[in-house]
């Protein structure tokens, strides 16, 4: 029972940290229709933005949760400029285009980000210090939880909190809705629906910009691949879900998160993808618009 | 107060509107009456700046408001019920409102005209908790008007407004479109398949074939025009 329990926090805390990317597909993809290849080199950049900036504050005598705080923000805001200037550069343009010639540009945009952190780094693995402490409240339970998965998931369930009541309660919220629901229709209401699109992209890349940095400093290190290995795991969680759907996007990331730690610790951590993907599989032929997602009605 | 003059309207290569003209007056209920894709949408959705005219003017109170985006176009009172009704289906009765009121700054008045229109159909007041997408036809008509009227429209546009209701809704509603001209002086622009309905309830109207305006004459007129009647009353 408390092997179960363990797995299940374990599970609980990386599934979490999926959720929150495959957020950003959903979001991107419920509103435009196109997955944004590119999301995974978002946190990725995020990641390398958190660890500049908390190289700079260890170096000007911050320590601990303070460093990962600012690094946040810093990552943040540096991820939230990229993911808007992706979506006016390399998507915008391409709006009424044929569906396939945006999603090519996704997967140009995800490489050119790539090679150009490569270029601009290095290829090795970099040390990310480990900016979490051990709380000493943790200590009785730190046998099934440890202080570093307690951040996460406090970070990941207050953001998703905060994103759940921007989306129903406020006005840009609820302008977001209209717009994903029918685009021309917000335009007809006076939607500046271009600013809606903007702000979806400038959310993601904050979501996953706030993943990067927790995934960094708990996984201990960063390179310019890790983008690829996280987006594909957030994509999956995505389409699990349900893409489109936002709740989807959370319960396809747990679900994801606690196939592959039931199947790492009950089975072998060699078949934890084979469980994960096969578990994609058979929802897509039981459930082919995922868990929680919708058959898509034609729009007119 | 609403002038098109000459415009020409594509999709792509295809042309829908060839040298459209018309004109609306304030105050009064104008209808633009045609077969099957005459091009009836595509000149409201070039009014309201969806889909721009390649050539031509478009202007309010004789202001051009050609080429401005669709929100700017909200913002000066021209006001469209499109086609289909296009509630968001997702959303409640009262977050469809709010969205007709989305460019509004006075909370107090959008709250007046909340109201007003819950007078108008009572039956928003009882389904206002509902999602869009739930509700019947004709109150999804009924919702798709009342959005409309929240952002206080000066010329309301509406594109077949009694596409797939039952007589006694068509009714309902053209009396309330007769009520609201009435009670705030809203120039209407009704767009219908219906002809006999539009045009007992309309001052003026418009014939429109191939993308063209064929005929404009007083609604009586029409009324009585035999190639009208051949053609759209079926008589
Ligand atoms: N999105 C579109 N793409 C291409 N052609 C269109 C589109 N919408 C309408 N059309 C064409 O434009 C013409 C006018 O259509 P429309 O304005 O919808 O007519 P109506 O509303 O009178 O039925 C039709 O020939 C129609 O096929
Ligand atoms: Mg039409």
């Amino acid at each position: 029972m408390d092997y179960f329990l363990e797995l299940f926090l374990g599970g609980l805390t990386r599934g979490s940290i999926y959720a929150l990317i495959a957020l950003g597909y959903t979001m991107v993809y419920g509103i435009i229709q196109l997955i944004n290849f590119a999301h995974g080199e978002i946190y990725m950049i995020g990641a390398f933005v958190g660890l500049i900036v908390a190289g700079i504050c260890t170096i000007y005598g911050f320590s601990g949760i303070s460093v990962l705080i600012l690094a946040a923000i810093a990552a943040i805001i540096w991820a939230s400029a990229y993911g808007y200037t992706l979506e006016k550069i390399a998507y915008r343009p391409l709006r009424g285009a044929p569906r396939l010639s945006p999603l090519i540009s996704a997967i140009g945009m995800s490489i050119f980000l790539q090679n150009y952190v490569l270029l601009a780094q290095t290829s090795d693995f970099l040390p990310f210090p480990n900016l979490i402490p051990d709380f000493e409240f943790m200590e009785p339970v730190a046998y099934f939880i440890g202080s570093p998965e307690l951040v996460i998931l406090v970070t990941t369930f207050v953001t998703m909190i905060l994103l759940t009541l921007l989306i129903k309660k406020t006005k840009v919220g609820k302008a977001m809705r209209a717009t994903q629901q029918d685009m021309s229709m917000a335009r007809l209401v006076g939607i500046n629906v271009d600013r809606i699109i903007s702000l979806t992209f400038v959310i993601g890349s904050a979501l996953a910009a706030i993943g990067g940095v927790l995934v960094a400093s708990y996984i201990g290190q960063v390179n310019f691949y890790i983008g690829f290995l996280a987006g594909v795991k957030a994509f999956t969680a995505a389409v699990l879900g349900g893409i489109g759907s936002i709740p989807g996007a959370v319960l396809g990331g747990l679900v994801l998160g606690w196939t592959e730690s039931f199947a790492a610790g009950y089975v072998s951590s060699d078949y934890e993808d084979v469980f994960a993907f096969g578990l994609l599989v058979l929802i897509l032929i039981l459930r082919p618009a995922g868990i929680l997602g919708k058959a898509r009605k034609q729009k007119v | 107060m609403l002038k098109v003059s000459n415009i020409q309207t594509y999709y792509g290569n295809i042309q829908a509107l060839k040298d459209v003209s018309l004109e609306i007056k304030e105050g009064e209920i104008v209808t633009l009456i045609g077969a099957n894709g005459a091009g009836k949408t595509t000149t409201l959705m070039s009014i309201c700046g969806i889909t721009p005219p390649r050539s031509g003017e478009i202007s309010l109170d004789g202001d051009t408001i050609t080429g401005m985006s669709a929100e700017r176009i909200v913002q000066k009172g021209i006001v469209q019920v499109p086609e289909g009704r296009r509630i968001f289906p997702d959303m409640t009765v009262l977050e469809n409102l709010e969205m007709g009121a989305f460019l509004r700054k006075n909370k107090q008045l959008v709250q007046q005209d909340m109201n007003y229109v819950m007078t108008l159909f009572p039956i928003l007041e009882k389904r206002k908790n509902q999602l869009g997408g739930t509700l019947s036809g004709g109150e999804q008509q009924m919702l798709a008007i009342s959005r409309a009227l929240m952002a206080r429209p000066r010329v309301l546009l509406l594109d077949e407004p009694s596409l797939g209701l039952a007589p006694l809704i068509i009714k309902q509603i053209f009396d309330i479109l007769k009520q609201i001209n009435k009670e705030n002086n809203t120039t209407i622009f009704l767009v219908e398949q219906n002809a006999n309905q539009a045009l007992k309830l309309a001052d003026r109207g418009y014939v429109m074939e191939n993308g063209c305006i064929t005929l404009v004459d007083d609604a009586d007129n029409l009324l009585e025009n035999d190639a009208v009647r051949k053609a759209y009353l079926g008589l």
